[in-house]
């Protein structure tokens, strides 16, 4: 057991790990775990299982793709569906133009974004980086999607920043129909091949269902509390 | 946050007669429960997930010293700072100590029961730290002067004019404009006052669902945003969180998740499940650049050791208040502390003790409706009763009510004059009864009919009819 680690001195109530932990094992009644359990126990979370997986992700791709469609709309997304990448920045356009946006965007540094081809639609005026406060359109990709709940998958890195989920008031995800699966265990079995023991987490994992709403005045459904009015969702089906 | 507990009956009377209150809470009962029922009915699996998810919570905390010292490891390897605290007093000055060595003015706040459950805010401001709370209903509550009467919609206890006043006066100052009529202006305005919050905080503080022992990351479940505006856009990100809410692997999250919401809101997900893991990365163009996990025990452990250790399988959903009639009819502001209803009513004796909150367990009429719901299948009744037990054997309960149960518990070990007397009984209510066929008022039960009347006995005593069958 380590003892004295510097954070314990931060919390000015002496040694809180050692208490804490003595605590929950005197109302355990019992020590430290033995060498064995702890082993087994460590085996748990490297190697870890699924548990139950509702069985209605599953089915072919086609239905995951109706799936997540039917059920990111059921929670007030939009959702359109595209022939190929040469069509995204036609969508994009058109979203602009049916919701009166300006064709002034922000878009994540990411190069999964360079396949479309943003230069036959000159007017779209996009700047590269994070969210600043007065963006209202931002355009991002995914990294998956889960037909279960109808729910986008997003990490950060240095070319996804977390901003362009929250600030601007419209969010456009440019999805990959081959991203859709069925079920959220998918994502990490995904994010567990970047690294080992644990070590394979961005600094934020953002699972987006819908847009932004409160039901906090009177139970009444209002899109738009924090994040973001809008989130439509692009499906390239290729 | 100081408890107000001991003042239940009278704070219960206060809220059945208090019109607003009883206007919201009219909406408020087939609001959540018609949606939970929904939801659950479109998942079939909805059952065996529970099964589940109490099975991975029991394994958790029997285990939960490993849980904790591995989530706490990996939290340290992502470059984050565990506080390890034992009370609340604990939890403040480390919060405090955070701030200040961030020199922090303003501090930003999502949904927190812990931060209620420690007073954080009163704390903060009385050390020049403002704390600005970013949940539409605990930035309502905030403005108020009030507290969350619902640990998953803070401001359910009032309705729509009563937040359209309240902002109207409070917002006056900072260009709010004319008094506002309609949700969605409400929302509206709340967005367009926080907004530049979120952006000039110093410091976020937000609570943790969950507490992933396999990554050491922290998870926070929410429909608006504020929770991840409060932990992207600052320089620092402070989670608070008890010891329960370790889980072991992301897939044991996962089942949890799948109840969770169903459960709280009858919705098939939360909009927002943010998974954080550490401050910003080197290269990352936002994110914190610290980040810091308070992990409280504030009588965890001590429950964990005790008969109540099942309720620290609670995720805080709140169904069970959405099932409660006794909530549904007061009020969480009844309860008189920071977990109203039917977990409250188990919790609170364990957190503030039993002499101040012996009234709360006392508070239902073991309908057994927060037991069929809880997707934890906290056995709420059960530990009610347990609680009931100990106020009797610590002498809390008033002197006639003491006298009644004595007089009853004599009365049924002695049949005979138990027949006797409830002979007697009868006949005396069917005198009563006997113009209209019922009763509208009794005597030593005015409160009872009050609002209902009594039926008068027609024929015998059960005993009575036993007799007669048994000879016939």
């Amino acid at each position: 057991m380590s003892g004295n680690t510097t954070e314990n001195e931060a919390n000015g109530s002496g040694n809180g790990r050692e208490r804490v932990l003595g605590a929950l094992r005197s109302s355990l009644g019992r020590e430290e775990l033995p060498a064995a359990v702890r082993a087994e126990l460590t085996a748990r979370l490297s190697s870890p299982k699924s548990n139950l997986i509702p069985a209605r992700g599953d089915g072919s791709p086609a239905d995951q793709v109706a799936l997540f469609t039917e059920m990111a709309e059921a929670v007030q997304a939009s959702v359109v569906r595209v022939p190929d990448d040469a069509d995204v920045p036609n969508a994009v356009t058109l979203y602009l133009a049916q919701n009166n946006l300006p064709s002034d965007m922000v878009m994540a540094p990411d190069a999964e974004l360079n396949r479309y081809p943003w230069a036959t639609r000159p007017m779209l005026n996009m700047r590269r980086g994070h969210a600043v406060d007065t963006d209202q359109v931002s355009v991002t990709g995914a990294d998956m999607a889960f037909a279960e709940t109808g729910t986008l998958m997003l990490t950060s890195d240095a070319t996804r920043p977390s901003t362009l989920n929250f600030l601007p008031e419209n969010h456009i995800v440019v999805l990959r129909a081959e991203q859709i699966t069925g079920a959220y265990e998918e994502g990490w079995r995904r994010l567990r091949a970047n690294g080992e023991d644990g070590a394979f987490m961005p600094r934020t994992v953002n699972l987006i269902t819908g847009p932004s709403r409160t039901g906090d005045i009177e139970q009444r459904l209002q899109l738009g509390a924090h994040g973001p009015r809008r989130l439509h969702i692009i499906i390239v089906e290729q | 946050m100081q408890s107000t507990s001991h003042d239940f009956i009278a704070r219960a009377q206060k809220g059945l007669v208090d019109e607003d209150l009883q206007d919201a809470l009219g909406r408020f009962r087939t609001g959540f429960s018609v949606k939970r029922s929904e939801a659950v009915a479109r998942l079939p699996e909805f059952e065996a997930l529970r099964d589940k998810a109490v099975e991975i919570k029991n394994h958790t905390l029997e285990h939960l010293d490993f849980y904790l010292e591995r989530f706490a490891s990996k939290v340290e390897e992502s470059g984050g700072v565990v506080h390890w605290c034992v009370t609340p007093e604990d939890a403040r000055q480390t919060v405090l100590d955070i701030c200040r060595a961030h020199d922090a003015k303003t501090v930003t706040k999502s949904k927190s029961m812990i931060g209620e459950e420690i007073a954080l805010n009163p704390f903060l401001e009385s050390n020049d730290i403002e704390p600005i709370e970013t949940d539409l209903g605990e930035y309502i509550v905030q403005l108020a002067g009030e507290y969350p009467s619902h640990i998953i919609a803070p401001a359910v206890h009032k309705t729509k004019d009563q937040v359209a006043d309240l902002f109207y006066e409070r917002h006056k100052d900072q260009g709010g404009g004319k008094r506002l009529e309609e949700v969605d202006e409400l929302v509206d305005q709340a967005r367009a006052m926080l907004r530049h919050r979120f952006i000039d905080a110093d410091v976020g503080i937000t609570g943790a669902n969950f507490l992933v022992a396999e990554t050491g990351t922290t998870a926070i479940v929410t429909n608006e945003g504020n929770g991840d505006l409060t932990q992207i856009l600052p320089r620092v990100h402070i989670v608070l969180a008890t010891l329960e809410k370790a889980v072991p692997t992301l897939d044991d999250m996962s089942t949890i998740l799948r109840v969770l919401a169903r459960s709280a809101t009858g919705q098939e997900f939360s909009t927002y499940t943010t998974l954080s893991t550490g401050p910003k990365r080197p290269g990352d163009l936002d994110g914190p650049e610290a980040f810091h996990v308070i992990l409280l025990d504030n009588g965890r452990s001590r429950m964990l050791g005790s008969e109540f250790r099942e309720v620290l399988r609670c995720i805080k959903c709140g169904a069970c208040m959405n099932h409660c009639p006794v909530y549904g009819s007061i009020g969480g502001h009844a309860y008189g502390w920071v977990y109203p209803g039917p977990v409250g009513a188990v919790l609170t004796p364990n957190l503030v003790g039993l002499e101040e909150a012996h009234h709360l367990p006392n508070a239902s009429t073991f309908c057994g409706r927060c037991e069929d719901v809880c997707p934890m299948r906290i056995p709420l009744p059960g530990l009610m009763r347990r609680w009931r037990e100990q106020e009797f054997d610590a002498g809390l309960q008033a002197p006639r009510y003491r006298l009644g149960l004595a007089l009853w518990a004599w009365l049924v070990r002695h049949p005979t004059s138990y027949r006797l007397s409830s002979a007697v009984l009868i006949r005396a209510l069917r005198l009563l009864g006997a113009r209209r066929g019922r009763i509208a008022r009794l005597p030593f039960a005015r409160g009872w009919t009050m609002g209902r009347d009594m039926p008068a006995p027609e024929g015998g005593s059960f005993h009575a009819k036993w007799r007669r069958r048994s000879r016939a």
